[in-house]
């Protein structure tokens, strides 16, 4: 019946281009007739030996740890500070979670203009202070920080989301005993909530590192990876250097190693913490 | 009791000033818009002192906005119909009939899930072309579709097989096919699965980016997505242009999330819970 065709389907447009990832990688090739300049593995030596490569991959990391230190703890006390149903809870639950349904290049350009040297809320403060203007976003020290707090804006509310439905589920009585056994409010956080919507937890770290590894929307109408590639990620540098270029050797060859942290992230992660919940 | 009402205020400060954060950037967005540059650049978040109504009225002037908006409708309209089709009926084949090696399959699509899109951009780019597809709707679509397969068959097989047994013995024998039985029984059942799988899919595609900007390079063909950043392109920092074109387009799932809130936020999460 249908399944062929879902195979069909799965098999060309997911699966298949995997493969040729792995194979086109080893060429040097443009793309157009057959590719045939076998080059080995200089790709990959090429794409470590490359410095933006480097700072990519540390910037990915950036956004694993920001989204791990501060994204998730915050979207956990907001989530244990509202999950309770009422309508001030509700409004502010919606207010929250409104960054994540925008598009990414919608979210960007807002905040492109928030941090405008001339327009948005830095030009308010060099003006308070008297200093000079300062473009943001075109200083290479601080504008990965500048898209770091976007990312958080953007993505708590969906981390909240799940916290706010895990602790929904958590009985009323057990927390009531815990009362009654004289817990503090935050022995009753800690020793009775957050266990009990630990699968929550372990889910939304899970989403917010894949995710981190993908991270590309955002970053083009910030800043496109500049100022001189200071604010690439794994995939904004694969579309820069592999895409625009048509380099697909090397695009793929970056596209290989953004696949191997992927899947050994998600097996690893799922072979070990997440094997209890099955 | 006094130390419980300060944690109380304390609370309510924490989540005004989030709050603050989440809504001042899209505030200004919508006011941005009305203000003249000079008004902009000296007032970047406050009312506007002169309302200014000739950039909003420019953007929809243009045209392009409708045009924009129709290929994001048709892209989403289109994913979302051939996922749910193609997810529910496989599904189905893999909750209801059992053959050697379905396990093995069913395993195969849910690798799939793990896959990030963007890993492999450039073979799926060339095996477009190479389809024909390259300028087409039809080449982002069909892309998309096989990449919700994955996760949208998953929620639906642990979907159906919640479904009591009873329903099919009863179904075969009062002598009713699989087809039937797939179209009379099966899918009322599952509204609220086909809603958030639904709303999954849509979303995904109303937002999609990169797949776009890969496939389609004909300005008739872009969706919302391109043309945002085309704007941009072409009035760079006549920001009051530029935010008023930002509210208009971001208007539409503004909307539909404030009717569809309790849909949107199961199909979003719900959805990335499941899966």
């Amino acid at each position: 019946m249908f399944l062929p065709l879902a195979l069909l389907l799965f098999t060309i447009f997911v699966i298949l281009p995997i493969g040729e990832a792995g194979y086109y990688s080893l060429f040097r090739w443009n793309g157009y007739g057959e590719p045939s300049k076998w080059v080995e593995f200089s790709n990959y030596v090429r794409l470590f030996k490359h410095g933006a490569f480097d700072t990519a991959v540390w910037n990915t990391f950036k956004i694993i740890l920001v989204s791990l230190v501060i994204q998730l703890p915050l979207a956990l006390i907001i989530a244990l500070s509202i999950y309770k149903k009422s309508w001030t809870n509700s409004l502010f639950r919606l207010i929250f979670f409104l960054p994540y349904i925008l598009a990414e290049v919608a979210a960007g350009l807002i905040w492109r203009f928030v941090f405008d040297g001339d327009y948005g809320v830095i030009a308010r403060f060099t003006e308070a202070l008297n200093t000079d203007t300062w473009y943001l976003l075109a200083d290479k020290n601080w504008a990965f920080v500048a898209i770091l707090v976007v990312l958080v804006w953007k993505y708590f509310g969906f981390h909240m989301m799940i916290y706010i439905a895990a602790l929904q589920g958590v009985p009323k009585d057990l927390i009531e005993a815990s009362k009654l056994d004289g817990a503090s409010r935050f022995q009753a956080i800690w020793y009775v909530k957050i266990p009990l919507i630990m699968s929550g937890i372990t889910i939304s770290i899970f989403f917010s590192i894949l995710g981190a590894l993908q991270t590309f929307d955002l970053i083009m109408p910030l800043t496109g990876g500049g100022p001189s590639n200071s604010t690439h990620t794994l995939v904004s540098y694969l579309y820069t250097f592999g895409i625009t270029r048509m380099n697909v050797g090397f695009g793929s060859a970056v596209g290989v190693v953004l696949f191997i942290c992927c899947v050994i992230f998600a097996f690893t992660y799922q072979s070990t913490i997440m094997k209890d919940k099955k | 009791m006094f130390a419980m009402r300060k944690i109380r205020w304390g609370k309510y400060i924490f989540l005004m000033l989030v709050a603050g954060f989440v809504l001042v950037p899209m505030f200004a967005t919508v006011l941005g818009g009305f203000k003249s540059l000079g008004e902009l650049r000296t007032n970047p978040f406050g009312l506007p002192d002169v309302w200014e109504f000739e950039y909003y009225a420019q953007v929809f002037a243009d045209g392009s906005i409708w045009l924009l908006m129709k290929n994001s409708l048709i892209i989403a309209f289109f994913s979302v119909l051939l996922t749910l089709i193609i997810g529910t009926m496989t599904a189905f084949t893999f909750s209801h009939i059992k053959f050697a090696g379905y396990k093995y399959i069913y395993n195969y699509f849910l690798i799939g899930m793990m896959f990030p899109a963007a890993a492999a951009i450039l073979p799926l780019f060339l095996k477009i072309r190479d389809l024909g597809l390259l300028d087409s709707l039809s080449g982002v679509v069909i892309p998309q579709v096989a990449f919700g397969l994955g996760f949208s068959i998953l929620l639906f097989r642990s979907f159906f097989e919640q479904l009591p047994s009873e329903l099919f013995d009863a179904a075969r024998v009062d002598g009713c096919s699989y087809i039937k039985f797939y179209w009379h029984v099966i899918l009322p059942l599952s509204t609220p699965i086909l809603a958030t799988v639904g709303v999954f899919v849509l979303v995904a595609s109303w937002n999609n980016y990169l797949l776009p900007l890969l496939v389609l390079n004909t300005e008739q063909q872009y969706p919302w997505t391109l043309g945002i950043m085309q704007y941009r392109g072409e009035y760079g920092i006549e920001w009051n242009r530029i935010l008023a074109y930002v509210t208009v387009t971001i208007t539409p799932a503004i909307v539909f999330f404030l009717f569809a809130q309790k849909y949107i936020v199961e199909g979003l999460t719900g959805g990335a819970v499941k899966g």
